[in-house]
């Protein structure tokens, strides 16, 4: 029964494993993978020397530091909130619709934002600007804005997410302490901050502490798909992964692509190792292993 | 403390609407454009009024365009052969691992979660299936990489045969004379259908939102997907202003299909997932709680 579920898994994850020894060779492929010459670390001192390696790593890093922080004090106070809320119709119906950003791809995410943005029928541009006598502003060649709008719309997507893990956390904490509360005349404030954060405590180190572990990767189609892979605006949306992809794909630049490829992997291998040391410290039960 | 309760509420279900209008306007700003006639658009932009409703768009692509029904296809055909072949694999995998007596049967899980820890990433991954396994523009190529099997949903069932399965009913079955394949499908299968509703859900999801083993193995248009072709039509948009501005784009705005049509794929693109969504949203809530607890 085990056998074509493990020879999946060998070939689709343990092969390509080893594959990462392309980082150390120039590919031929002419002469084939196994038979391209070794070139030792020449791919990464090509890659080290670049502009780009620093920018890619830096709006990696920075983008994911921003997501974790917003992300988890929204995600968190909508869950009180939706904790709060008695009537059930209500309650289910808000939790349908914050979802919902969830389940699409992110490909009509860019479509969405295209709406909005398009510098010739968008709707800030010719509903919002215009009335106000501003002139068009065309988003999709003016860097400033995407650093808010790529964390606006990763937020959008993803908040509805961990808002229900959050909240099912919530559910779970017992009422008798919120009854023994209003009777000591705890105010909400006090309730919050003495119930349920501490309740929330673990989860939310475990979901931040994961976060972090993947702090090396990246939604490709955010950061590509979304901004439309516009030239003008790539030194700020321009992530390990889509760099990646970028060296794969368009330039045929393998070496480079596959040295950025085995620094993300192993980089973000020794996070998630360091990740879960850290949680096994604070909760052993909440450890991945 | 009372009070001030009701204004409370008040408030919490302020933020709350507002909220889910944050979360709605951008679909219901699709979805009118859509319907808004071309001239309209061209003046105004996309809008919240349709200030002349027209369904033109949505007749072009039903009937004259064959690219939209034959992507259609695909992503069906892909959805439900993925869906499928992914749920009885992961069964496969993790009944077995779910008997405490199976020899092996540490290794083996390490073998698979150790995929959850670590990849070997785009490039090799992208090299062995078109030099090896020669996927590029086939249908495999959007079923196969990466998709299959995941350590993630192998782990989600497991935990469910454990922690909800008695031991007793599987030893009932044993005693009664069934064999290991009987007892899979005619004892535990039955028992299991909300862990098989919620992973074939959320796989179907995935196959049906995937649009990136599209974009890297596929360059052929009669094997675009849904996603694949929304995606080459946005770069199109792109590839459109980019010649607009340089003075030539006046005969290719002809070709490629208009503002309002845009806007009409991208909702063929999501209507499947909002119509079902409603009737099965406590799978997908059970689903992400689940895995997020247990993962």
């Amino acid at each position: 029964m085990l056998i074509p579920g493990c020879i999946y898994i060998f070939i689709n994850n343990y092969i390509p494993m080893g594959g990462l020894m392309i980082a150390f060779k120039k590919i031929n492929y002419r002469i084939g993978i196994l038979h391209s010459p070794w070139v030792g670390l020449k791919n990464f001192e090509f890659l080290f020397k670049t502009k780009e390696a620093w920018t890619i790593t830096r709006n990696t890093i920075l983008y994911n530091l921003t997501f974790i922080v917003i992300g988890t004090v929204i995600a968190v106070g909508v869950a009180m909130l939706l904790n709060q809320i008695r009537q059930n119709g209500a309650r289910k119906s808000y939790q349908t619709i914050i979802l919902l950003p969830h389940l699409i791809s992110i490909v009509v995410v860019s479509y969405l934002v295209f709406g909005f943005l398009s510098t010739e029928s968008g709707f800030v541009n010719n509903s919002i600007l215009e009335p106000l006598g501003i002139a068009p502003i065309s988003w999709y060649s003016t860097a400033k804005f995407w650093p808010y709008i790529i964390v606006i719309v990763a937020i959008w997507k993803s908040f509805g997410y961990s808002c229900i893990i959050y909240y099912a956390t919530l559910v779970g904490i017992d009422k008798s302490y919120y009854e023994a509360a209003v009777i000591d005349g705890a105010s909400r404030w006090k309730q919050m901050k003495h119930i349920t954060l501490p309740g929330l405590k673990s989860i939310i180190i475990i979901l931040t502490l994961m976060s972090i572990s993947k702090i090396f990767y990246s939604d490709f189609g955010l950061f590509y798909q979304v901004p439309m892979n516009s030239g003008a605006l790539i030194d700020i949306t321009n992530t390990i992964d889509t760099y990646v992809y970028r060296g794969l794909a368009k330039l045929n630049n393998i070496g480079m692509a596959s040295a950025a490829g085995f620094f993300q992997s192993i980089v973000g291998f020794v996070l998630v190792i360091l990740a879960n040391y850290i949680v096994k410290k604070i909760d052993e039960d909440s450890a991945l292993f | 403390m009372v009070d001030n309760s009701k204004g409370f509420h008040v408030l919490t279900h302020f933020i709350m609407i507002f909220l889910a209008i944050f979360c709605l306007l951008p679909f219901a700003l699709l979805l009118i454009s859509s319907i808004t006639g071309e001239d309209a658009l061209i003046h105004n932009g996309y809008s919240f009024i349709p200030r002349a409703i027209d369904f033109t768009a949505y007749k072009y692509l039903l009937t004259d365009s064959h690219s939209i029904v034959g992507a259609y296809g695909v992503t069906v055909f892909v959805t439900v052969i993925g869906t499928v072949t992914n749920i009885i694999l992961t069964t496969l995998m993790a009944y077995p691992l779910s008997k405490k007596e199976l020899p092996g049967r540490n290794v083996v899980s390490f073998f698979i979660f150790f995929t959850m820890l670590f990849s070997g990433g785009l490039v090799p991954s992208y090299m062995m299936w078109t030099q090896y396994f020669h996927i590029k523009n086939t249908i495999w190529a959007l079923i196969v990489p990466g998709m299959l099997l995941t350590a993630f949903n192998i782990i989600m069932m497991r935990t469910y045969f454990t922690s909800n399965i008695p031991d007793a009913v599987v030893e009932a079955a044993k005693i009664d004379g069934g064999s290991e394949s009987q007892i899979l499908t005619k004892v535990i299968l039955p028992m299991s259908m909300p862990i098989m509703a919620t992973l074939g859900l959320l796989v179907g999801l995935s196959y049906w939102n995937d649009w990136l083993n599209g974009l890297y193995y596929v360059t052929k248009d009669n094997l675009f997907s849904i996603q694949v072709l929304l995606n080459k039509m946005l770069l199109d948009v792109q590839f459109l202003m980019s010649t607009a501005s340089s003075g030539m784009g006046s005969d290719l705005s002809a070709k490629v299909p208009s503002t309002a049509i845009k806007m009409a794929v991208a909702v063929l693109g999501v209507l499947p997932i909002m119509v079902i969504y409603p009737f099965f949203q406590r799978f997908f809530v059970k689903g992400i709680t689940v895995g997020a607890v247990k993962g």
